[in-house]
């Protein structure tokens, strides 16, 4: 029997790049194929010809052995090929039926929409792929991974056999990435097929049955997933040998840097998120901060950098405190800031990258005199930043939006670890990065700490937490229930401080668990 | 849809928002009292007619007559009570507030003009649905169009241009019906440039509209000085008459408001009722929505985005062209230059302000309308407030509706936005 899908020397150049170069690859049915690379490695391109979406310059796709054309979506849709996009393609304002049922509407006395044999049609889709859902829910009252599920149930109501699966997990807890596997799991066994697009190491061996990796636009290699492990896909996907551990000397911790005291702070919706907590953060070492994400966090460091008032508590940077004060005054202290949305507070996107490697300091000397920026010292200063720190862009003029996610990541940190900093705050600093990229900003955190900067790490990524920290504060409800040497804690035991359990019953449980941390890191 | 447009408007209001609007209003209560109540001779009666004058077709009831002095007491009251209501409990509908205190103003205002003398309420109500016709067709074009995304603000200029051609068709051929689709023709060759320009071309959807005003503006303007205003043939087409609705028009109160008025009403009714069933319970309506919340979206599951944003485009034009042929051949039946006088530009307010749902489009038009009529029967009735500010009126009450609205209407996602396919 012929694969469900094979490509065959597909290329496809963009002006400058050649994003896929001669790919060839075959999916078998009922199997979970991984489609794996960095960004930027053109796995996306890939799966947009396929889906009609580009054309191809170059190259065949056989369905079930036939040579077809896709020319656009509908197309693709027509030869059962279904595609869960990485961002979602679903509209906030409408019912998942009405999402479900777009492009394919059911229609009742010839004209009205028949929304009620859709969302029968949806229940029966979720009962037997276990894909729980309700029909009547607004997408945008949704959790994301709900709304995932309507995505998959998007596909599957077109009969689709071919499900093509873009990042499907950037975005999920790791409680919701379980959920999936087991519903991927279900759709194979049924028959469907499965390509899986991903950069994540971990997961690839978790479900995939053959794995293919891309680098620079070409197949590097395909290998079964049983002779597969992660230190040799990670090599094939970078092109050499990757550090997966975090090497580091021990912290030796000076003053005290950062200061927080019995602080409160509210969120947008005006609920009490950070209830009462208290750290302090010295020079020369990195603290921290584990959660289950939403515990207050991302309210902690709006706090910290200026960008949300305080209710009531003290914090103080440098021994002078943080109270009304603007977001510039803080950062001119000597505070770096990575946010945890880099799309929304990191970067100007429509702004060239040259000019969001100086959003910081554009407003002095040398970068300006008086009222006129030095255009010639800002664009110099730029050169010489995405050369230190690695940035690939074609020059330093393109919109940063035009970046890859690892890159525009590394503008900010270019931009944030090139003036004097006293104190980091880095808030999921390789949320959504490829391994490559991980590895290059764990090691500039290290190398800042080694300078003498103090650094405050947020993540809910427990191995990224605690590959790079020395001591651990776990946030659970708005408050910091326990901080602890990083050095003394395991997995296990941080797992039940997360989940609310209180630190002397924790204790208790994972008695014989209190040993040297295994420093080791899982992608 | 409803919910929808519900859970858009009602905004969680926090302790400290009930409390300033619940002495708000406790004050705006006492405002009544002393902008209407004051110097009131006791005795003094408001009367309104509820049977149009000289109109046979309706089943004749009494006239509503009211004290003056206690029913403005009543409705400060009233204003009072709903205060100290959302201090004690809070009102969880801030819409239903807004409504009813409006309600009770323009009703204190109504009787205290009113004072001592009669005033054809009913009649009122009428030119009300009279006046909001044409606002209610500009923003029936808005909402066709900006719901697929396109940002049109050249209705003022499209509804010039068709109130001249529709004239000039049906003054030379003396067919009104004709007028009226050349009013129609106009609007849709108008839009379908605006929309080659903004979906071919990508150009900026508000200069492309500005432009269309500007030239709607001058072409009409250049036109009817130089040959309506000298030819009469050219400029005298007769109006649609009023065309009663046999049984319905007996309806009192109701009948002599929506059953005794020109075709143009009606179908302005008509093209109300079968947009929303369109937008909201059809294929097309669904696709078009898309097409305006998520165009990517709607072009990853096949659905040709260009191709819905012309033809909304398109056909939204055609209805701003029918509210253009209005101010001429169902109105006054000749053209004057700039005699739209904005009109255009309300109708996207109410757009707005009716959350681009076609019903709540129409509800707003028609508080415009109002303010329009009772403007025209103050002048009327001459009470002591200068003409100018009474003419102000509509416009008025555009800005503070407009204003109020900041963040409570949920505008389509991709509004003005062109789309670019990879």
């Amino acid at each position: 029997m012929p694969p469900v899908l094979e490509l065959r020397g597909i290329t496809k150049s963009f002006p400058g790049v050649l994003a896929n170069d001669a790919i060839d690859l075959s999916l078998e049915k009922g199997k979970i194929l991984a489609l794996l690379g960095e960004n930027g490695a053109g796995k996306t391109t890939l799966m947009n010809i396929l889906y009609g979406l580009y054309k191809p310059d170059k190259g065949q796709i056989l369905i079930n052995g036939q040579e077809v054309v896709i020319h656009g979506p509908s197309d693709a849709i027509a030869r059962g090929i279904g595609m869960v996009h990485q961002h979602f393609m679903l509209i906030p304002v409408m019912t998942a039926t009405e999402n479900v049922m777009l492009g394919v509407e059911s229609i009742r006395n010839g004209i009205f929409l028949d929304k009620a044999k859709v969302a029968k049609r949806i229940q029966e889709i979720s009962k037997q792929y276990d894909l729980e859902v309700d029909p009547q829910a607004y997408i945008g009252d949704l959790p994301v991974g709900s709304q995932q599920r309507v995505e998959i149930i998007k596909v599957l109501y077109r009969q689709a056999d071919i499900l093509i699966l873009d990042e499907p997990t950037a975005v999920l807890t790791p409680q919701e990435v379980e959920g999936l596997f087991k519903v991927l799991r279900s759709l194979v066994a049924s028959g469907k097929s499965i390509i899986f697009i991903t950069h994540k190491l971990k997961e690839v061996l978790a479900i995939a049955d053959q794995i293919i990796v891309l680098r620079s636009g070409r197949v590097v290699g395909s290998v079964d997933t049983k002779s597969a492990s992660q230190e040799k896909l990670a090599a094939m996907m970078v092109g050499r040998a990757v550090n997966l551990v975090v090497k580091k000397k021990p912290a030796s911790p000076k003053d005290v840097v950062l200061s927080v005291k019995d602080l409160f702070v509210r969120d947008e919706r005006q609920n009490l998120t950070v209830n009462g907590a208290s750290f302090d953060v010295r020079a020369g070492e990195v603290l921290g901060i584990a959660g289950v994400q939403g515990n207050g966090q991302t309210e902690l460091v709006y706090a910290l950098t200026g960008l949300s008032p305080l209710v009531s508590g003290e914090i103080c940077i440098m021994d002078k405190p943080v109270h009304h004060t603007s977001p510039r005054n803080i950062l001119e202290r000597g505070v770096a800031h990575i946010p945890e949305d880099r799309q929304k507070h990191g970067l100007i996107l429509t702004f060239p990258v040259q000019d969001n490697l100086v959003l910081c300091t554009y407003y002095q000397p040398p970068f300006a005199k008086g009222l006129a920026l030095q255009q010639k010292i800002i664009l110099e200063t730029a050169e010489k930043l995405v050369e230190q720190y690695d940035v690939r862009t074609p020059n330093i003029f393109v919109p940063v939006s035009t970046l890859s996610g690892g890159n525009q990541q590394k503008v900010i940190v270019a931009r944030e670890f090139s003036r004097p900093i006293h104190l980091l705050i880095a808030s999921q600093p390789t949320r959504g990065l490829d391994v490559g990229s991980i590895e290059y900003i764990h090691s500039r955190i290290v190398e800042k700490r080694d300078e003498g900067t103090a650094v405050l790490l947020v993540s809910p990524e427990l191995d990224e937490i605690i590959a790079l920290s020395d001591r651990i504060a776990v946030m659970y409800k708005g408050q910091i229930v326990g901080i602890l040497p990083a050095a003394r804690i395991n997995k296990a035991y941080l797992g039940l401080l997360m989940a609310g359990v209180k630190p002397s019953e924790a204790l208790e449980t994972t008695p014989a668990t209190i040993q040297e941390a295994e420093v080791e890191r899982v992608f | 849809m409803t919910t929808n447009l519900a859970q858009n408007n009602q905004k969680k209001s926090t302790p400290r928002t009930r409390l300033v609007s619940g002495i708000v209003l406790i004050i705006a209560g006492l405002a009544i009292v002393l902008l209407f109540g004051r110097n009131i001779q006791p005795g003094l009666q408001s009367t309104f007619g509820l049977t149009p004058q000289g109109d046979s077709n309706v089943i004749p009831i009494p006239d509503l007559v009211l004290p003056a002095q206690p029913a403005i007491y009543v409705l400060a009251l009233v204003t009072i009570f709903l205060g100290a209501w959302q201090l004690a409990r809070g009102i969880r509908s801030t819409n239903l507030l807004v409504g009813l205190v409006a309600f009770c103003y323009v009703a204190a205002f109504l009787v205290w003009a009113a004072m001592g003398r009669s005033m054809d309420l009913v009649g009122m109500m009428n030119t009300s649905l009279v006046r909001a016709t044409p606002i209610a067709l500009a923003a029936l074009c808005g909402v066709v169009s900006e719901r697929a995304a396109v940002v049109n603000i050249g209705i003022e200029g499209i509804m010039l241009l068709s109130a001249m051609t529709s004239v000039m068709l049906a003054s030379l051929t003396h067919n009104l019906y004709l007028g009226l689709l050349a009013g129609m023709l106009t609007g849709m060759f108008v839009a379908a440039l605006h929309a080659i320009l903004v979906i071919q071309f990508r150009v900026d959807q508000i200069i492309s509209g500005v432009a269309v005003n500007i030239v709607g503006a001058g072409a009409s303007s250049f036109i009817s000085n130089r040959y309506l205003q000298i030819s009469n043939t050219l400029n005298n087409s007769g109006v649609f008459p009023n065309l009663a609705i046999p049984g319905l028009v007996k309806i009192p109160i109701l009948g002599p408001v929506l059953f005794e008025n020109n075709i143009m009403v009606y179908l302005m009714l008509i093209l109300v009722a079968v947009t929303f069933v369109v937008l909201f319970y059809t294929r097309w309506g669904l696709r078009t929505r898309a097409v305006g919340e998520h165009p990517k979206a709607a072009d990853t599951l096949g659905i040709n985005v260009y191709m819905m944003r012309y033809v909304n485009v398109i056909l939204g034009g055609m209805v701003a062209g029918m509210g253009g042929a209005y101010f001429t051949i169902g109105s006054v039946g000749r053209f004057d230059k700039l005699m739209t006088a904005g009109k255009g530009f309300i109708g996207l307010a109410a757009m707005i302000f009716g959350n681009w749902n076609p019903i709540g489009a129409l509800g707003s038009s028609l508080i415009f309308g109002f303010a329009d009529s009772l403007q025209i029967k103050m002048q009327i009735l001459s009470i002591p407030i200068p003409t100018e500010f009474l003419q102000m009126a509509p416009y008025i009450v555009t800005i503070v509706v407009l204003a109020g609205l900041v963040g409570r209407v949920h505008t389509p996602a991709a509004d003005g936005t062109p789309y670019i396919k990879q």
